[in-house]
């Protein structure tokens, strides 16, 4: 799918994650940028589960940004829906 | 050389000499003399009625005869508020002065200024109890080619009076001095309580300069530093700032998490056993340790309990239960906020000790040695029990050894209280990246999702269990926090050892690797 506008979800606290999604022009790919206080221990299974994410809604001219503070994978994974989700406006929230 | 943890360990560094291998908590002590000798300081002889006041610290700096190579040693009484050990540093790199060893109690965030210091030749050696912030992160790096020696509160004592640790200048700031150099930390409009941690750099140091802020009539008292060992005396505007000394780890939690970890925690020493009429107790001051004493507080008033005594670093909360008449006594190493310094100075219940007779393994028997319970915390333990006070989970050094391992080695029960995750790093590992505290000294984790008994103690184990807490194997905690937090990819190190991890007898029970750095940034 393709995202319609710019999003965000998630906050910068302790054990969580902000996502900021950009949409890009058509087969610009994927720009996954992460920022992580815990990259080196997590980083590999922090782009497995983004990547895997953006599969499953099947977005591929996109710019993620994510500011990661140590925060488990359910939560990754609900802040990356929600960002995800508001990009293809089937679901209200903040918009940047 | 594996020492008995399984540590390797080298059997001699350049600038710091042979390792002994650390082979068990009392192993060295069993036989009751120390083959290592006293090494004293020099004696001196000052005629009646001479002047050791100086005009300014570079004078009295100047008269203790600075050379290169010295041993430079401070207290950390005043923790984040001190000013006199990076105003003495940059004293002595202004006169030219190269290769120091510095040897101080603690050192602090409020120490990072010292770090061009580290570079520039200025200082080459470090012996501490902790190592923080800008200066932890550069000696994980490798910014020193000999590496830091951390020691603990009691070990230290060791060090110095065993000549492993031989101090040329100590620079002492007191909160109230006379001009004989008699001094404390008690009273002044910088105190900041016991300068326990002190006394023994002035009775081995072979200069000793007092610096205050408060200069009283003779005699100032209480007579915490006395003046025999004084040479030189120094008036400055201040000392630092003591609205700070209550910073860094002193803080009480108002955590939810901290606090469920602090509850179960006091409902163990409950049920331990230990708690019985007469016992004396300690808690440390990070994070969940310190809100076990509010527990303990009501658990004592509900059951009618009164304790010997409270040891360590003093809180408020351990003055309000000597107030409360819950407590005989106080020992006073270090005190931690203001309340103190009057309850130090005004209750004669509430006693100044210095850091030899809190924890120093060398000598006829420490305070530690007669701890019931003490309650301390982790950045990492392992399934053996063993605990990290001093490596963060980024591989920084960020932490201090202090009292951990000499109260756990003394106290009947040693209660390591802590989350087990924090910011999705998982707190119980299989093993630990740096062993300060061994885990035969460990006695019971506890968690805010279970509690682990050392298997060495099964009476203990029965005991909690017939009350009903929720005791896990600590294998199957560490495997059900993993699940939670996903295993963590290992971090990467060199083969240049930074640090040396002394225990408190002296021998060495780990050491830290030079860190790789990498970024906390990736493109994908």
């Amino acid at each position: 799918m393709k995202p319609q506008t710019s999003s965000q979800a998630g906050t910068f606290e302790s054990s969580d994650v902000i996502f900021l999604i950009e949409p890009l022009p058509e087969k610009s790919g994927r720009k996954i940028e992460l920022f992580s206080t815990v990259l080196h221990q997590y980083g590999e299974s922090f782009k497995k589960t983004v990547v895997e994410m953006l599969d499953q809604y099947e977005m591929t001219d996109v710019h993620l940004i994510a500011r990661d503070k140590g925060a488990l994978e359910p939560t990754i994974k609900a802040r990356l829906e929600t960002a995800i989700k508001r990009s293809l406006g089937i679901h209200e929230g903040t918009v940047i | 050389m594996l020492n008995s943890l399984g540590r390797e360990i080298p059997e001699f560094i350049q600038g710091i000499g042979t390792l002994e291998p650390f082979q068990g908590a009392w192993t060295k002590l069993r036989k009751g003399w120390m083959d290592e000798p006293t090494i004293p300081a020099p004696n001196k002889a000052y005629l009646p009625h001479q002047n050791k006041l100086c005009n300014s610290l570079e004078e009295a700096i100047e008269r203790s005869g600075p050379h290169n190579g010295m041993t430079v040693s401070f207290h950390h009484h005043l923790r984040n508020g001190d000013i006199i050990l990076v105003k003495t540093l940059a004293i002595l790199h202004n006169m030219g002065i190269r290769d120091i060893t510095l040897a101080s109690s603690s050192l602090i965030e409020c120490h990072d200024p010292i770090f061009p210091f580290l570079c520039d030749g200025t200082i080459t050696r470090i012996y501490s109890s902790g190592i923080r912030s800008q200066l932890g992160r550069a000696i994980a790096m490798g910014a020193l080619d000999i590496p830091v020696v951390i020691q603990s509160h009691g070990g230290r004592v060791r060090g110095i009076h065993t000549g492993k640790v031989q101090i040329d200048l100590a620079v002492i700031a007191a909160s109230a001095a006379d001009c004989e150099g008699n001094a404390t930390g008690a009273s002044g409009k910088s105190a900041f309580g016991s300068i326990g941690y002190a006394v023994i750099d002035v009775r081995y140091a072979k200069q000793v300069v007092v610096v205050t802020d408060n200069l009283v009539d003779y005699p100032c008292i209480p007579l915490s530093i006395t003046q025999n060992f004084i040479d030189h005396v120094v008036v400055v505007d201040s000392i630092g700032d003591a609205t700070k000394i209550a910073t860094g780890t002193t803080r009480i939690t108002n955590s939810p998490m901290d606090l469920r970890i602090a509850k179960l925690a006091a409902e163990v020493i409950e049920n331990s056993g230990f708690f019985v009429p007469g016992f004396s107790f300690q808690v440390g001051a990070g994070g969940a340790s310190l809100a076990v004493a509010k527990f303990i507080r009501e658990k004592m008033k509900t059951r009618d309990i009164k304790g010997s005594f409270l040891l360590g670093g003093i809180t408020s909360y351990c003055v309000d239960m000597l107030n409360d008449g819950l407590f005989e006594t106080i020992f006073d190493v270090q005190s931690f906020d203001a309340t103190v310094s009057n309850s130090l100075l005004n209750n004669r219940r509430h006693i100044e000790i210095p850091a030899a007779l809190y924890a120093n393994p060398f000598n006829c028997g420490c305070i530690t040695n007669k701890l019931d319970v003490v309650v301390l915390g982790a950045l990492e333990i392992d399934v053996d029990f063993n605990v990290n006070v001093i490596t963060g989970s980024e591989g920084y050094v960020r932490g201090a050894s202090g009292g951990h391992s000499d109260t756990a080695s003394g106290a009947k029960l040693t209660v390591v209280a802590c989350p087990s995750f924090r910011g999705r790093i998982p707190i119980i590992k299989k093993r630990v990246h740096t062993v300060v505290t061994p885990g035969e000294t460990v006695h019971v984790l506890v968690t805010e999702r279970g509690i682990a008994v050392n298997p060495a103690f099964k009476e203990l184990e029965e005991n909690l269990r017939k009350a009903g807490l929720n005791i896990k194997d600590i294998h199957d905690l560490e495997i059900e926090v993993d699940k939670i937090t996903g295993v963590p990819d290992p971090l990467e190190y060199t083969d240049k050892i930074v640090g040396v991890v002394e225990y408190r007898d002296g021998t060495v029970i780990d050491v830290i690797h030079q860190l790789l750095e990498k970024s906390d940034y990736k493109l994908y």
